[in-house]
């Protein structure tokens, strides 16, 4: 009870906290890119990203989105056992230390493998990303990850970065509902519409994408979301 | 004698035993006594298992993997239907103390009570007054899925008569009171004996064995012996590294992992100066004997291919952190060099720190630890093996070479 006390505490002071500093005070020490070094390995230093095609990028994505991300991992609720046990004995407040720290990184992107896929496929990607499928009710990766694709603070991720392989297997964790986050499950029901033809195009075609001109994310409540998400919770409409 | 003395009393509390009255005094405990009881369930790492992952604190349904079958821990808030709420003060000190619910039935040894048997009434019915104070949660207990024979709860009388020695814990007239107070959490309220002991095939321990060290069973952590100077005996620590291993979860001499992470975590970060002082007290007068050297169990020429490439490997990936000697880069990145933690008889640790790495715990004296990457992606079991024979052996360090099938053996190792 107690510690979660603490931790609970601590979590909305930080959260108060950076309320009021917007960007200006960096709520993480000076050290914190050695604090972190246990993420380079997969994630690559800064969290740019490594050639490893499984890990995730990290860098620029917005706080809210990592650091929901990292305490999804430290309870388990989104599983991957070396991250699961990476995080079990930290603290919210820590956490948020490594979310701000990663969300502040500006590195460029690694560099893109070529693609393995049709233009047709990837054609079809880009149909999907851009417009979606309304036949389907599939709305467009664009219409709430922004049109240049790199997030909305505080809770959506930018997709840009990521390998085909690490896209395909998040959008299929979502499909089989090994991935979830916070309801109503946005994602979910998204990627409970796709078929495996969606999935691989879509993956391929963000992959494929090249360095935007502004990699952050766009402000929070920058625009409207076409539905609700509990990652978002102010942002749908 | 007294194992036969325990068993007939314990079977005439069967026979004796009322169903759980309800609640003599509706009144509140006292707020100094429910706090006392607080910090007392906080010593005994209550949480750790009697909260699920995502669950409602204290409220049970934990899934406590063992070699019989999944037992699931129980809702031990005051919830009259599902938890203790209609359970005396009486009835908690019968499951702590002797093992047994308010019924009469037979815990599974999973619960302490060969450890939490030596808590004093007095400290009972303060950690009974603290979960009645508690908010109830309304969930009910997940049954037991064991394996058949051991879903027979019959058979855990065979077990008590073995393995449970019920009593109180007695204070040795001979040691301070400091060390007096330190035995009595270790032994106690800590039940460090439940992975610092050696399990033997039928789930139980031996006091000739207490503190020995062991393979914690479905984890495939060793948990090393505390007696011995050659593991984690803490003889030649002072009370101050101790202690701050203890409670800070890093030292100057080593950091907490694993298993022992999540006690320091949940319980002892918690702990009152003093209290740590006497427990580190206490773990530095048992470490005593010193075993014989261990022998290498890879061939010799195998050996220093390993070690040639371990130092490669460890030049480029580790030396960083831990330093060229091994010297380390204390208190956040332990020294390897004398690092007892390393040169146990068990390489397990070692290569599972090499796998997985980790971070030391979160605590109130150290709340951002320095981590270390797991190194189960980049390196190959050839490398994992070399990297940890090295460092076993590097420096005047007295461990043996460890083989890449060892290594390879521990990336399905469990990460819970």
């Amino acid at each position: 009870m107690f510690a979660r006390g603490v931790v609970l505490t601590g979590f909305l002071f930080l959260l108060g906290a950076s309320a009021g500093s917007g960007q200006e005070g960096k709520s993480y020490p000076a050290d914190m890119a050695e604090r972190v070094q246990a993420c380079t390995p997969c994630h690559g230093v800064q969290g740019k990203g490594t050639t490893d095609p499984y890990f995730p990028r990290l860098a620029g994505k917005p706080a809210g989105y990592l650091f929901n991300q990292l305490e999804a991992f430290k309870s388990g609720r989104r599983k991957y056992p070396p991250m699961n046990y990476l995080l079990a004995f930290l603290t919210d407040d820590y956490l948020r230390q490594f979310a701000d720290y990663f969300a502040d990184q500006r590195p460029t992107l690694p560099e893109k493998s070529p693609t393995e896929v049709s233009q047709a496929v990837l054609d079809h990607g880009h149909a999907l990303v851009t417009q979606g499928d309304l036949d389907r009710a599939i709305p467009a990766c664009a219409s709430c990850h922004g049109g240049s694709l790199t997030g909305q603070s505080p809770g959506i991720p930018g997709l840009l970065g990521l390998r085909p392989s690490y896209i395909s297997a998040q959008l299929g964790g979502w499909r089989y509902g090994t991935r979830t986050a916070k309801a109503p499950d946005c994602m979910q029901l998204v990627a409970g519409r796709l078929t495996e033809d969606d999935v691989r195009a879509v993956a391929a075609y963000l992959a494929d994408q090249p360095q935007p001109s502004d990699p952050a994310p766009s402000p929070a409540g920058s625009y409207a979301l076409p539905f609700a998400c509990g990652s978002q919770p102010e942002g749908g409409k | 004698m007294r194992r036969t003395t325990a068993i007939f009393s314990a079977m005439l509390a069967l026979a004796a035993t009322p169903m759980p009255a309800a609640p003599q005094s509706p009144q509140p405990a006292p707020p100094d006594v429910v706090k006392k009881g607080e910090y007392l369930a906080r010593a005994g790492d209550c949480v750790a298992c009697h909260t699920a992952p995502e669950g409602r604190v204290f409220a049970g349904g934990r899934a406590m993997p063992t070699p019989f079958g999944t037992l699931y821990t129980s809702n031990i808030t005051p919830d009259e239907e599902t938890g203790i709420g209609r359970w005396s003060s009486d009835d908690f000190y019968k499951t702590m103390h002797h093992g047994r619910f308010p019924d009469g039935g037979l815990l599974y040894p999973a619960m302490p009570f060969g450890s939490y048997t030596k808590v004093t009434r007095e400290d009972s019915d303060a950690i009974f007054a603290y979960l009645k104070a508690i908010a109830p949660v309304h969930q009910p207990d997940r049954p037991h899925e064991l394996d058949f024979p051991y879903n027979n709860r019959s058979l855990i009388l065979g077990w008590r008569t073995l393995y449970f020695n019920e009593g109180e814990f007695k204070p040795d007239p001979g040691q301070s009171e400091e060390w007096n107070r330190g035995a009595y959490l270790v032994e106690g309220l800590g039940h460090c004996g439940m992975c610092h002991t050696p399990i033997n095939a039928l789930g139980g321990s031996s006091e000739s064995e207490a503190f020995k060290g062991g393979l914690i069973p479905m984890q495939d952590w060793y948990a090393p012996s505390l007696t011995s100077n050659k593991e984690a005996g803490l003889g030649d620590w002072s009370i101050e590294e101790i202690s701050d291993l203890l409670q800070k979860g890093i030292s100057t001499r080593g950091a907490v992992y694993g298993p022992m992470a999540e006690v320091v975590y949940n319980s002892l970060q918690y702990m009152t100066d003093e209290d740590i002082r006497a427990m580190a007290v206490y773990l530095k007068s048992i470490a005593q004997d010193e075993p014989a050297p261990p022998r290498p169990s890879v061939r010799t020429e195998e050996a220093s291919l390993l070690i040639s490439l371990g130092k490669t490997v460890y030049d480029k990936e580790c030396a960083s952190c831990h330093g060229f000697e091994g010297e380390g880069k204390p208190p956040h990145y332990p020294p390897l060099a004398g690092n007892q933690s390393i040169q146990m008889e068990s390489a397990v640790n070692g290569i599972r720190m090499v796998l997985n790495g980790g971070y030391p715990p979160a605590t109130i004296k150290n709340p951002m630890p320095h981590g270390m990457p797991p190194f189960a992606v980049s390196l190959s079991d050839d490398e994992v093996a070399a990297v940890v024979s090295y460092i076993r052996t590097a420096w005047g360090n007295r461990g043996t070479p460890v083989s890449a099938a060892e290594a390879n053996k521990l990336r399905s190792a469990p990460l819970q």
